[in-house]
Parts: structure tokens; sequence; C-alpha cells
């Protein structure tokens, strides 16, 4: 994960990580997880689900920290995320420098 | 050989628990903001720890009036602007309940726009939620109290010319003690604007604009919600306790939000009693309080 700066409590802090869940036949295809995920995990894919709308696809599954938005915007109930307890890989941490 | 049949794997959303999961995929446009605006209500719900036995749904006619028959509450899909008679009816039946008004603005404003202004005046205890997709979207675009001027619409190919509706200063001058204004995309403080409104004692009113694909943005040639939604984030302006008589919506211009009015006043069930009281004096019970005999 980069940061402008490294933050003082950076070793306390543990970054949640979310695990999406996308019921794929629910969706409608509007994008908005897609345009509103901050951390860009989403993209439409290729795929069609059964009433022609193409679905989201997760395209980088580590990166999600739970933050719950595209549960929350979606409009057909097609999309959440549930909290990944135990942290398996550690996310290297570099500064912008 | 057996052929074993495997089932699909049963997924959960959170908020199914709210909702009446036979009925749904809605039947809502892809883009729509209805159902954003169904989960900022449900998790203002859950946060507030209500027993959802003491929440009523009431709506009335349009694309947002159904709602009620999607929530999983006791939910009543009124006739058409009759939305807020309705639940002052069930408000005034059973006081300790929670009556919420989730309706459209075409709904609510114009063929219940009496209704509404009389229901703010007596501070009658219920939150309504008012979705304003600036169109009559149900029956096929046509002009609403709410579409802005030189919007096109079905019955206005050549630009609206009445003045819309400003709906945070008709609650507050009516007499709502909470009024508040986000979009569909402040889903956070969507959330606890309802949360609030919810808690809040007297007539809260909380404005949600949404986004409309399929007739609005057609019609103007805004292109899909998403491009609304895109509007939104650009052009919302912040402003808690602004001057309401400078919140207008103009057509494609900057939409101010935030919460303009919380302020305490007795709620008519208080002032009902109040007035029994100074004529009847000790005589009187008062009404929607436990005396524990019941």
């Amino acid at each position: 994960m980069r940061f402008w700066r490294i933050p003082l409590d950076i070793d306390q802090i543990k970054i949640p990580r979310g695990e999406l869940h996308i019921i794929k036949e629910r969706c409608k295809g509007c994008a908005f997880c897609v345009e509103y995920c901050p951390k860009g995990v989403l993209k439409l894919s290729d795929e069609f689900n059964a009433k022609g709308y193409h679905p989201p696809e997760v395209i980088k599954p580590n990166e999600c920290v739970n933050c719950d938005l595209c549960e929350m915007l979606c409009p057909d109930f097609a999309i959440y995320c549930l909290r990944v307890e135990e942290c398996q890989e550690e996310v290297p941490v570099e500064s912008k420098k | 050989m057996s052929v074993e049949i495997q089932q699909p794997p049963t997924e959960e959303h959170p908020k199914e628990k709210l909702l009446r999961m036979d009925r749904i995929p809605h039947i809502w446009c892809p883009t729509c903001g209805l159902g954003t605006t169904i989960t900022a209500m449900a998790t203002a719900l859950e946060q507030l720890e209500l027993d959802l036995n003491d929440v009523a749904v009431v709506s009335g006619i349009g694309c947002t009036g159904r709602v009620a028959g999607y929530m999983k509450l006791d939910s009543f899909h009124t006739t058409h602007g009759r939305s807020v008679p309705f639940a002052l009816g069930l408000h005034i039946a059973r006081p300790d309940m929670k009556t919420i008004v989730f309706s459209g603005d075409g709904d609510l404003i114009s063929i219940g726009g009496n209704h509404f202004i009389h229901t703010a005046r007596r501070n009658v205890d219920m939150t309504v939620i008012c979705v304003n997709n600036f169109i009559y979207a149900m029956t096929g675009g046509q002009v609403a109290p709410t579409t802005p001027i030189t919007a096109r619409s079905s019955t206005s190919p050549y630009g609206n010319y009445e003045h819309p509706f400003n709906l945070p200063l008709l609650a507050a001058s009516s007499g709502a003690v909470y009024v508040a204004r986000w979009t569909a995309l402040h889903i956070r403080r969507l959330t606890t604007a309802i949360k609030e409104a919810i808690a809040k004692p007297g007539f809260s009113f909380v404005e949600v604009i949404a986004p409309c694909s399929t007739l609005y943005a057609r019609l103007n040639k805004l292109g899909s919600g998403l491009d609304l939604m895109k509007f939104y984030h650009d052009n919302s302006v912040i402003k808690h306790g602004a001057d309401l008589r400078e919140v207008d919506i103009d057509f494609q211009t900057k939409i101010v939000v935030g919460k303009f009015v919380d302020i305490e006043k007795p709620t008519y069930i208080e002032c009902l009693n109040e007035g029994n009281k100074r004529v009847f004096g000790d005589k009187y019970k008062p009404y929607g309080v436990d005396h524990g005999d019941s």
C-alpha cells in the first residue's frame, strides 16, 4: 500500500481486509460499484448474466479494505462485502518519495 | 448411477432480513437511485436497533411507491398522494410505533401537497423521506412540481417554464422540525440523516435527490444514471444550516445539500394532551402514554 507519508502508528494499525461477494444474476450492470470503489478493485466483466447485463468482477482481490461503499451504493442488493479476520500476507508499505 | 443435483450456493445479502426477497429483483431501472436509498434506510434502522415490529412504512403511488412492497416491515401501499394522511391515522392509532413515509416528489408534493403541509403544520411525529427524481417517472415522464425550469419532459418537449417547488423551504416553513437534503451518492450522510430523522420526535423531512436514467436523463440528454451520479459528485455543495430561500435547484446547476433545520417543538400528541389537560384537568387521561393498565 502507498502512503503520502508513513503514519507514525503504522505498526499498531491493521489494515482491514474484505472479501467481495457478487450475486451475478441480480446485477443490472449500473457500474456504481466499479466507478466508486476507492481502491479500484472491480471491473465490469465481459460475461453476461441471465438478464443480459455485464456483472462486475473482482480484479484486485487483495486490495479490498472492507469499506462497504459498493454494498451501500448497489441499487440491486447484488454485491456485499464480508470482513476477513486473519490477514495472512503482510501488505508491503512504501511511502511516496 | 445416480445423478447428484448440485444446489446453487445460497448467498445471503446482509440487508435481506429487511427485504421481501420473494419480490427481489425489483422492477426499477438499472442505475435508479431508489435501491440505494432503501439500503440507506435499512442501515439506519439496523443502527438504531429498533424493534422492527414497531416500524411502519407507508408509500404512495409511483416508482418510489413500490418501496413499501419491498421492505419487510409493516408496509402499506396507499392511493395516490394519500401516504401522509394514511400515516397520520396510523400514528394516531399507534403512537408508540415509528411511522415512516417513503414516497416520491410527485406523490408527496403534487397531489399530496396539502396533506404534506398540514401534517407538517401540526408537527405530527413521523418521518417523511421524499425521493426527488424531478419527474413523474412511472407514468412516462410528465412535468412534476419539482421539474427545474428549462428541463424537458414528455409534456414539456420545449422545456419546462413553471417554477419548481423548493422542498426544504416548503417543509421548514410549514413547520417541520428536521429538514435535510442529500443525493443518492452521499450514502453515509444520507444514512445518518435518516437515522436522525427517525429518532427525532416531530415531523422530520429528508429529501433524497435520485437519478432517473430512463426518463429524466434520457429526455434531457444527460447520459446514464452513472453520469448523473458523477454530476452529483462534482456539483453538490454541502452547506449545513443554509438559508433555505437559496437552496432552489435549477437545471444542471449546483445542488446545495446538508442538514438545514434541526429544532425542538412540541409534537401533535403532546399539544393534544396539553390542550385537553387544560380544559378537563385531572379527569383527562393523557393519550399515547403508557398508563400500565392495558
